[in-house]
C-alpha cells in the first residue's frame, strides 16, 4: 500500500504541500551508509513535538508565536535518555498535545527503544535524545545555520550511529 | 525536519524520517522515510499502545539500517485504528494556531 500523505490533512491546507521544493542549497543528494550492525549501533531519537524537560528546561516560546505568527521558536533540546513518563512538557500550538502528554512515546519512543537494547537488537539508546518545535519560519534560517550544527556536535559527541527523526 | 534529517546525514550520522507525509519527505530529498497514514501529532501510534509503536520503531530501524541507497521510501501497512473523522478532529488543536488565526481573520467575508 501506499500512504495518503494528506489523508488526515485540511482540505485547505492541502495547496500549501502539494508542490515542496527544496529550499536553496538543499538540492544535493545526502546518503551515509549504516555500516554497523544495529546490535552494535547507537541510535538516537528526534522529535519535533516541542518536548521539553518540566522544571529543568524553558519550554519553547509560544508568546513570542502568538505575537509574531510567522515566527517558530528555532531552539532545541537535550532529552535525557532516562527521561520517564510524565517529565515532559509540550509546547506546539498546531497539533493536540494530549496524546504526546499522556505518553510520549507517541512522539518520542525512548521506552520502546530501551526494551529493544535490553533484548540486544539494538546496541544502545544515544545518552540524550532531540526535541525541537516543528513550526518553523519559511527558510528555515536558524535550524539550518545554528541549531542543526548545534545537534550535530552532541550526536557526534555521544558516539551516534544513527538517528529516527519524527515530525509531528 | 527534511532539512535537518539531511544535515545529520551530510555530517555523516544515517538517518530515518518517520512521517505521515512521505510525498512530502520524498520531494525534499530525505535520505529514508517510513511513511505513516497516521493523524498529525501521532508518529508512532496511539497512546499506550505499545505494540503498534513497538512496530513503527522497528519498522524505521530495519529501513535506517537496511537502505540501500538515497530516496528510500517505505511506508508502513497499519490502517488508523481510530475512525478516520474522529482521528481527522482530535488531532487538530483546541484553538486554531497563530498563524491560522491570522489567515482567518485576513480571510474575505
Amino acid at each position: 500500500m501506499r500512504v495518503d500523505s494528506f489523508r488526515f490533512l485540511p482540505r485547505s491546507f492541502q495547496p500549501l504541500y502539494a508542490d515542496p521544493q527544496p529550499l536553496d542549497g538543499e538540492s544535493e543528494v545526502v546518503f551515509s551508509p549504516f555500516e554497523k550492525r544495529l546490535a552494535d549501533a547507537t541510535i538516537a531519537l528526534l522529535t519535533s513535538a516541542g518536548l521539553y524537560v518540566q522544571g529543568q528546561q524553558e519550554p519553547f516560546d509560544a508568546d513570542r508565536e502568538r505575537r509574531d505568527p510567522t515566527w517558530g521558536d528555532p531552539s532545541w533540546r537535550p532529552i535525557p535518555r532516562g527521561t520517564s513518563q510524565g517529565e515532559l512538557g509540550m509546547t506546539h500550538l498546531h497539533v493536540n498535545p494530549a496524546d504526546v502528554i499522556a505518553d510520549h512515546e507517541v512522539a518520542l519512543p525512548i521506552r520502546t527503544l530501551d526494551t529493544m537494547v535490553a533484548e540486544g537488537s539494538v546496541g544502545r539508546s544515544a545518552l540524550r535524545h532531540v526535541s525541537v518545535m516543528g513550526y518553523q519560519e519559511v527558510g528555515l534560517h536558524t535550524w539550518r545555520g545554528t541549531t542543526a550544527p548545534e545537534i550535530i556536535e552532541m550526536l557526534r559527541g555521544d558516539g551516534v550511529d544513527g538517528v529516527v527523526l519524527a515530525p509531528v | 525536519m527534511p532539512v535537518l534529517a539531511r544535515r545529520i546525514e551530510a555530517a555523516g550520522i544515517s538517518t530515518v524520517v518517520v512521517t505521515m507525509m512521505p510525498d512530502v519527505a520524498d520531494s525534499l530529498l530525505t535520505p529514508r522515510v517510513l511513511g505513516v497514514e497516521f493523524p498529525f501529532g501521532h508518529p508512532f501510534g496511539l497512546p499506550g499502545d505499545s505494540r503498534l509503536q513497538r512496530r513503527v520503531l522497528e519498522a524505521a530501524l530495519v529501513v535506517l539500517a537496511g537502505a540501500g541507497g538515497p530516496g528510500t521510501r517505505v511506508d508502513l501497512d497499519v490502517e488508523w485504528p481510530v475512525p478516520v473523522r474522529e482521528a481527522y478532529r482530535s488531532w487538530q488543536p483546541t484553538e486554531p494556531s497563530p498563524i491560522v488565526a491570522q489567515m482567518l481573520k485576513r480571510r474575505p467575508s
